[in-house]
C-alpha cells in the first residue's frame, strides 16, 4: 500500500512538473489560433525563452525577474511572427517554420558566444530559481511532500489557465478575438481593429511560450541545454488542436500529455519495458483519442488565411 | 520595359535577395558575438570550394535534403502541408537499414529492395495520416507531428533490438555491402572520398520524375487542381479524397527514399537519435528556397548541403555553427514576406514607367 501511495504521489508530482511548460505555451497558442493566426513557431519561442530564463537567472539571481524576461524574449519572437503574418501577409506556417529555425539557432549561438563556446549555460544557484511553495511543510518522503514537491509557479500556471478561460469567454476582448478568427471582414465592418486584436494575441502567444520555456530552466532543471526543448512546442500545438482551440480543451489535453510523460519518467526507472516504447505512449494515445472520441475539430474559419485591411 | 517587368516577377530574384539578406543578418549576429563575419564566411566558403573532395562532401550532404525538399515541395504543390517529412524520413531510413542488415541478396538487387522498402515505409507513414484526415477529419498537421515522434521512438526502439544492434554501441550493425549505394572503389578513390555515393544521382533523377509528374501528366494536373481549389476540382469530377491520398503517398515515399539514401549512402548504419535529425524540417526550407519547383529543389538542396557541410567546419575558427540556422531562418522569413516587396518594386517600376 505504501509503495502504491508513494508511486502515486510521485506520478502526480511528475505530471505537475511536465504539464506547466506545455500548458503555458498551449494557452498562449489558443489566443493566436483563435484570432486567426496559425502559430507553429511555438517550439522556437519556447527555446529562446528557456535560454533567456537561464541566462537572466544566472546573472540577476532573481528567478521571477528571469521568468518575466523569458516571456519578453518570447514576445519579441511573437512580434516577428505577427509582423510577418499580419502586416506582411506571409504564409503563417512558413513564418512559423522560420521561427523554429531562428529561436533554437539564436539561443545556442548566443550561448556559445557568451559561455566560451559551450552549448550549455552554467548551472545557477538554487536560490536563483523560482521558489518552491510547500518546501519543508510536509515531512520528507510523505505523500503530500512527494506530490507538492514542485515550484510555486506550477500552481500559478493552473490559475492562469482559469484566467485565460475567463478572458476568452467573459470579456469583450475575448469575444472580439474569437470573432476575428471566424469572420474578420464582418468584424472590421463593425469597427473592430482586426490587426490590433491579432497583434495582441500573437505577441501574447509568444510571451506565454517564452514563459513555458523558462519553466523548464527555472523550475525544473537549473541551466539551458540545447536538448531541453525537444518537441514540447509541437506538443503544445497539437494540444491546442486536440483541445479544439479552447483554453479548457487545451488544459485537458496538456494534462493528458503531462500525465503520459509522468508515467514515462516513472516507468523508465523500473527498466521493465523499453523506455522508447513508453515514450511513444502520449503520441499514440493522442491519435487513438482523436480517432475514437474527439473526431473533427472546428478550425477557426479564418485560421491561416491572409486578411488585408481595407483602407 | 517588358524585360524589366519579367525580372521583377521572377521568383529567383526574390530568393537571391532573401539569401543575401539572411547572410547580412547572420553577419550582424557574428559581429555582436565578437567574431569577424569575413573570417566565418571565408571559412564557410573555403570549406566547400577549396578542394574537389569538399564539393563531393557537399553533394553527399545535399542528397537526402533534396529528397525531403522534393517531398515537401510536392505536398505544397498539391495543397497539403507535409510537416511529417521528418517522420517519413526516419521510417524510410529504418526500413532501409533493417532490410540492409537482415536480407542476403545479390549486389544491386539488395540496394534496390532496400530503396523500395524505404519508399513504401515513408508512403505508408504518410498515408496513415492521409486516411485519418480523409476518413475522420483529423487535422493533418496534428497527426504529422504525432507520427514524427512515433517514428523517432520506433527507430530508437528497433536500433536497440538485439538482432540488429551492435554490441556496446549506440548504433546498429553495418548494412551489408551489397545494399550500399556507394560508387565503385575506383571512382571513390579518384574523388578521394570514401562515402561518395549514388545518392545525388538518385536525387536528381527523382527531381526530374517529380517535375514530369507535376507538369506533364494528367495525374499531376488533377493533384494541382485539388490543391488549388478543392470544390472546383470536385465539380470537375475529380476524386478529391483520392487525390489527397495519392499526393501524400508520393510525398511520403520521397521522404522515405531520403532516409534510405542517408543510411545506404553516407552512414552505412543507423544510430540512436538524441533529438530529431531535422532533415524533414530542413526539407521545408529546401522546398521554399526552391520555390516548390522540383528542379529548383536540386539547387536549393545543394545550397543547404553546402551550408550544413561548411557550417560543420565553423568551429575551427571558433564561430558557432548555429549561425547557419540563423541565416536559413532569416532566408525563410524573407521569402515568406517577399510578396510585399514584390508589390512595392512593381509599383515603383510602374511609377517610373509613367514618367
Amino acid at each position: 500500500m505504501d509503495v502504491i501511495l508513494k508511486n502515486l504521489g510521485l506520478l502526480i508530482n511528475a505530471t505537475l512538473i511536465a504539464t506547466p511548460p506545455l500548458l503555458l505555451a498551449a494557452l498562449g497558442s489558443c489566443f493566436s489560433e483563435r484570432s486567426g493566426v496559425v502559430n507553429i513557431g511555438i517550439e522556437g519561442m519556447m527555446t529562446i525563452g528557456a535560454f533567456t530564463g537561464a541566462v537572466m537567472g544566472l546573472y540577476t539571481g532573481n528567478g521571477w525577474l528571469a521568468f518575466f524576461c523569458a516571456g519578453l524574449a518570447g514576445a519579441v519572437f511573437g512580434l516577428i511572427h505577427a509582423v510577418a503574418c499580419i502586416s506582411f501577409h506571409a504564409d503563417q506556417t512558413i513564418a512559423g517554420t522560420a521561427i523554429n529555425f531562428l529561436g533554437p539557432g539564436l539561443a545556442v549561438f548566443l550561448c556559445k558566444a557568451m559561455f566560451n563556446n559551450s552549448s550549455d549555460t552554467p548551472a545557477m544557484a538554487p536560490s536563483s530559481k523560482l521558489p518552491k511553495l510547500f518546501e519543508g511543510v510536509f515531512p520528507t518522503g510523505s505523500f503530500w511532500n512527494n506530490v507538492l514537491n514542485v515550484y510555486s509557479v506550477a500552481y500559478l500556471v493552473f490559475v492562469l489557465a482559469f484566467v485565460c478561460w475567463f478572458v476568452f469567454y467573459k470579456t469583450r476582448f475575448g469575444a472580439h478575438l474569437r470573432a476575428v478568427g471566424e469572420h474578420p471582414e464582418a468584424c472590421e465592418s463593425l469597427g473592430i481593429d482586426v490587426y490590433r486584436v491579432r497583434y495582441i494575441c500573437v505577441v501574447l502567444s509568444g510571451f506565454m511560450a517564452g514563459l513555458g520555456g523558462a519553466f523548464v530552466t527555472l523550475a525544473t532543471i537549473n541551466q539551458f541545454r540545447p536538448s531541453i526543448i525537444v518537441g514540447q512546442g509541437f506538443i503544445a500545438v497539437a494540444a491546442v488542436i486536440f483541445g479544439k482551440f479552447s483554453p479548457e480543451g487545451a488544459t485537458k489535453a496538456c494534462l493528458l500529455f503531462g500525465l503520459c510523460s509522468g508515467i514515462k519518467s516513472l516507468a523508465s526507472q523500473s527498466n521493465m519495458i523499453s523506455p522508447n516504447l513508453i515514450s511513444m505512449i502520449p503520441y499514440v494515445v493522442t491519435i487513438l483519442a482523436l480517432v475514437l472520441f474527439v473526431g473533427k475539430a472546428h478550425t477557426p474559419a479564418a485560421n491561416g488565411k491572409i486578411f488585408v485591411k481595407s483602407k | 520595359m517588358n524585360k524589366k517587368k519579367s525580372i521583377l516577377e521572377n521568383n529567383v530574384l526574390y530568393t537571391v535577395i532573401s539569401i543575401i539578406a539572411g547572410f547580412i543578418i547572420g553577419a550582424i549576429f557574428l559581429l555582436i558575438a565578437g567574431i569577424s563575419p569575413a573570417v566565418a564566411y571565408g571559412k564557410l566558403l573555403s570549406s566547400v570550394f577549396s578542394r574537389p573532395k569538399y564539393l563531393v562532401w557537399t553533394l553527399i550532404y545535399a542528397s537526402p535534403l533534396i529528397f525531403t525538399g522534393l517531398s515537401v515541395a510536392f505536398s505544397f504543390r498539391t495543397g497539403v502541408f507535409n510537416i511529417g517529412a521528418e517522420g517519413q524520413f526516419v521510417v524510410g531510413g529504418l526500413a532501409a537499414c533493417v532490410l540492409g542488415i537482415v536480407l542476403d541478396l545479390p549486389v544491386g538487387i539488395h540496394a534496390i529492395v532496400c530503396l523500395l522498402g524505404a519508399a513504401a515505409a515513408g508512403a505508408i507513414w504518410s498515408l496513415i495520416v492521409g486516411l485519418l484526415k480523409v476518413k475522420r477529419g483529423i487535422h493533418e498537421v496534428l497527426s504529422f507531428i504525432m507520427f514524427n515522434w512515433i517514428a523517432f521512438y520506433l527507430s530508437n526502439y528497433v536500433v536497440n533490438l538485439s538482432a540488429i544492434h551492435r554490441e556496446s554501441s549506440e548504433a546498429t550493425k553495418d548494412v551489408a555491402d551489397s545494399a550500399r549505394i556507394l560508387f565503385p572503389e575506383s571512382i571513390r578513390g579518384m574523388l578521394d572520398c570514401s562515402a561518395a555515393n549514388w545518392g545525388i544521382v538518385l536525387a536528381v533523377l527523382a527531381a526530374i520524375i517529380v517535375w514530369v509528374i507535376i507538369e506533364k501528366t494528367t495525374l499531376g494536373y488533377q493533384l494541382k487542381a485539388v490543391g488549388f481549389n478543392n470544390n472546383g476540382a470536385l465539380y470537375a469530377g475529380i476524386n478529391a479524397d483520392g487525390s489527397v491520398l495519392t499526393a501524400l503517398g508520393i510525398s511520403g515515399a520521397l521522404s522515405g527514399l531520403g532516409g534510405a539514401v542517408q543510411v545506404l549512402g553516407m552512414a552505412g548504419r543507423l544510430s540512436q537519435f538524441a533529438s530529431q535529425e531535422g532533415y524533414g524540417f530542413e526539407g521545408i526550407t529546401v522546398a521554399l528556397v526552391g520555390s516548390s519547383n522540383p528542379i529548383g529543389c536540386i539547387f536549393s538542396g545543394i545550397f543547404y548541403g553546402a551550408m550544413k557541410y561548411g557550417g560543420s567546419k565553423l568551429s575551427i575558427v571558433k564561430a558557432p555553427s548555429e549561425v547557419v540556422d540563423i541565416i536559413m531562418g532569416c532566408v525563410i522569413l524573407f521569402i515568406a514576406i517577399s510578396q510585399v516587396f514584390r508589390i512595392l518594386l512593381q509599383n515603383f517600376a510602374k511609377k517610373k514607367e509613367g514618367k
